[in-house]
């Protein structure tokens, strides 16, 4: 490592361009009307269609315990919708983008580049996030707008909690991503972890309506647990010490696990 | 695979241009194994500046291996590799810089459009060039708003290479330029890599064609089995790879051959088609005419054959190029 004719000049190697990388890649997620469908628009959908089409969605359940009592359907299932756009960017767009560019050999092709390929993936996880952004806050807008329903008693929680909900969920997806050979492949996985999250994070029996035994089960998964700690931001009853923890602790696991696993061709 | 340089040292700049009489690459006893198979074992070569050097051999030879080491893409296990001055192991930053890299199957995202591509790898540059010349350059003025999925084999190859050239590098590896192209586009695409070699940009050709080496490559290197089994100017290499003269010859009737094999130039005779072939030493074309004259025999039509690069190349490697392009 001993170089003969040293300069100062540091060059900005690495991070030039980002800014039009990330442009670029906005285009690109905004081109793909799939992308933009279920990440931003699909939760809303599902919320507004329900809420319609599923008769006593919009009556009061009469038999909830003290926190949720007089509550409707509906109104249990605007905190879900936040977990729902989560997991469907981490769980179905995430990793098949990721796939998708190592197979076709587009990081590869940049790495020859002084831009790195981490750059893309940045790139990625700002396009990703600020659509999960839009369209938790599209479900919302349209569940107080049409449905009248209450807001989150504890906003900074309920921010936490996205948070980590997007952290452990994207987690699944840079896994996925960074292993699978094929962008299909990976999408199939993706959808094999997506559908059992939504069953235990409560998208067929929201909140209090979940039985016992799965409700226990859920606290433990990611998904399940960021519907409950939601919930409790919501309708207010206390920090959810134990749901905090297990996404932690999801997020720092399949992190730690894809950064080793990751590899930046097929 | 750390995004910021954290050695302590500063970071070494490539090779300016006026240092004329250093090789652009020089690479010394470059060895690469994965496993237990040798890929790349003992190569040396250099490529001086301006100069178009192709790199010949067949699939597995380890070509691609040897100029992702050039790239910085791979560590070699053994032997030196400078490029531009760097060592693309030690210092690859400041050479991403000054290489335009084009690869074989990399893809770009299927909704990219032709310009946005460029524009996008022009803005990771320090000094790029203009999108829109590359354009015109290439030929894609036309496809200038075509997503990158749209755009033909022909064209998706121009785009690759004008991807390679929006950071004006001093030096240009090609990898097999014009796999997947129909001849019209193949020998546009040649016309284009000397337009570009005349513009001052040095080009490491990779290939397995034989008549793109012999057409565009002012020096060419045959790999086989990682190592380097022959060196030089496509002319050399093909007289190197047949000896002799072979000559094919018509006559009106046909003539007892051994009254020719008997001649102590002649090493072979064979017919092919009702037309001799005769191959041997340096006067076997005028033993063979003074010998048919002197039994008053005059050849109706005499054609000499010049050897090919793809001779040489089967005498070296021991089976014909063609084999590979599939």
């Amino acid at each position: 490592m001993t170089a003969e004719t040293l300069t100062a000049t540091r060059s900005r190697t690495g991070t030039r361009g980002l800014a039009t990388l990330v442009r670029s890649e906005t285009t690109l997620f905004l081109r793909d009307r799939g992308n933009v469908f279920f990440v931003v628009v699909f939760p809303t959908v599902l919320l507004v269609g329900m809420g319609f089409a599923i008769p006593g969605m919009r009556d009061p359940i009469t038999d909830l315990p003290e926190p949720w009592l007089g509550l409707r359907a509906v109104d249990l299932f605007a905190p879900l919708m936040l977990c729902v756009t989560a997991a469907t960017a981490g769980l179905t767009t995430v990793p098949a983008y990721l796939a998708s560019y190592r197979e076709t050999g587009v990081l590869r092709r940049m790495s020859t580049t002084p831009m790195r390929p981490q750059g893309v993936l940045a790139a990625q996880a700002v396009v990703q996030l600020v659509g999960v952004a839009v369209g938790g806050a599209l479900a919302l807008a349209v569940a107080r707008l049409v449905f009248g329903t209450p807001m989150p008693a504890n906003p900074a929680l309920a921010v936490l909690v996205l948070v980590l909900a997007v952290a452990a969920m994207f987690g699944f997806g840079v896994l996925i991503g960074g292993l699978a050979p094929k962008a299909a492949t990976a999408s199939g996985l993706g959808m094999l972890i997506y559908f059992p999250m939504l069953f235990l994070a409560g998208l067929w029996t929201p909140g209090p309506l979940m039985p016992d035994v799965v409700e226990r089960i859920a606290t433990y998964s990611p998904l399940g647990a960021a519907a409950q700690a939601m919930n409790d931001a919501w309708f207010g009853s206390g920090l959810p010490w134990v749901q905090l923890f297990v996404m932690v602790a999801w997020a720092v696991l399949l992190f730690t696990v894809a950064a080793r696993t990751f590899r930046w061709e097929v | 695979m750390s995004m910021l340089t954290t050695r302590s040292s500063s970071v070494r700049t490539p090779t300016t241009s006026d240092q004329t009489a250093d090789p652009v690459v020089r690479v010394e006893g470059l060895r690469k194994s994965y496993g237990s198979k040798l890929a790349v074992d003992g190569v040396s070569f250099t490529v001086d500046r301006g100069e178009i050097l192709g790199i010949l051999g067949p699939n597995g030879a380890g070509k691609t291996t040897t100029v992702e080491s050039l790239a910085g893409l791979r560590t070699s296990d053994e032997g030196t590799v400078s490029v531009l001055g760097l060592d693309p192991s030690q210092d690859p930053a400041p050479l991403r810089e000054v290489l335009g890299v084009q690869l074989q199957e990399s893809r770009l995202p299927a909704k990219l459009r032709v310009v946005e591509a460029l524009r996008l790898y022009a803005s990771f540059y320090a000094d790029p060039r203009d999108p829109e010349e590359l354009i015109d350059l290439l030929d894609l003025r036309e496809k200038r708003d075509t997503a990158y999925e749209n755009l033909s084999g022909g064209q998706k190859q121009r785009l690759s290479i004008a991807l390679a050239l929006v950071g004006n590098p001093q030096l240009a590896i090609l990898d097999e330029l014009t796999t997947g192209l129909d001849p019209q586009a193949r020998r546009e695409t040649w016309d284009l890599i000397e337009a570009v070699r005349d513009s001052g940009v040095t080009i490491l050709l990779v290939t397995h064609f034989m008549d793109e080496a012999a057409r565009l490559c002012d020096r060419v290197l045959v790999i086989d089995q990682g190592r380097v089994v022959a060196e030089g100017t496509p002319a050399e290499l093909a007289r190197a790879g047949r000896a002799g003269i072979t000559f094919r010859l018509q006559l009106a009737d046909p003539i007892d051959a051994t009254m020719l094999t008997e001649l102590p130039s002649v090493d072979s005779v064979r017919e092919v088609g009702g037309v001799l072939e005769i191959s041997g030493g340096r006067t076997v074309l005028p033993d063979v005419i003074i010998a048919l004259h002197s039994r008053g025999l005059v050849p109706e039509d005499v054609q000499t054959i010049t050897p090919s690069l793809e001779d040489a190349f089967v005498e070296l490697v021991g089976r014909p190029s063609e084999e590979e392009a599939a």
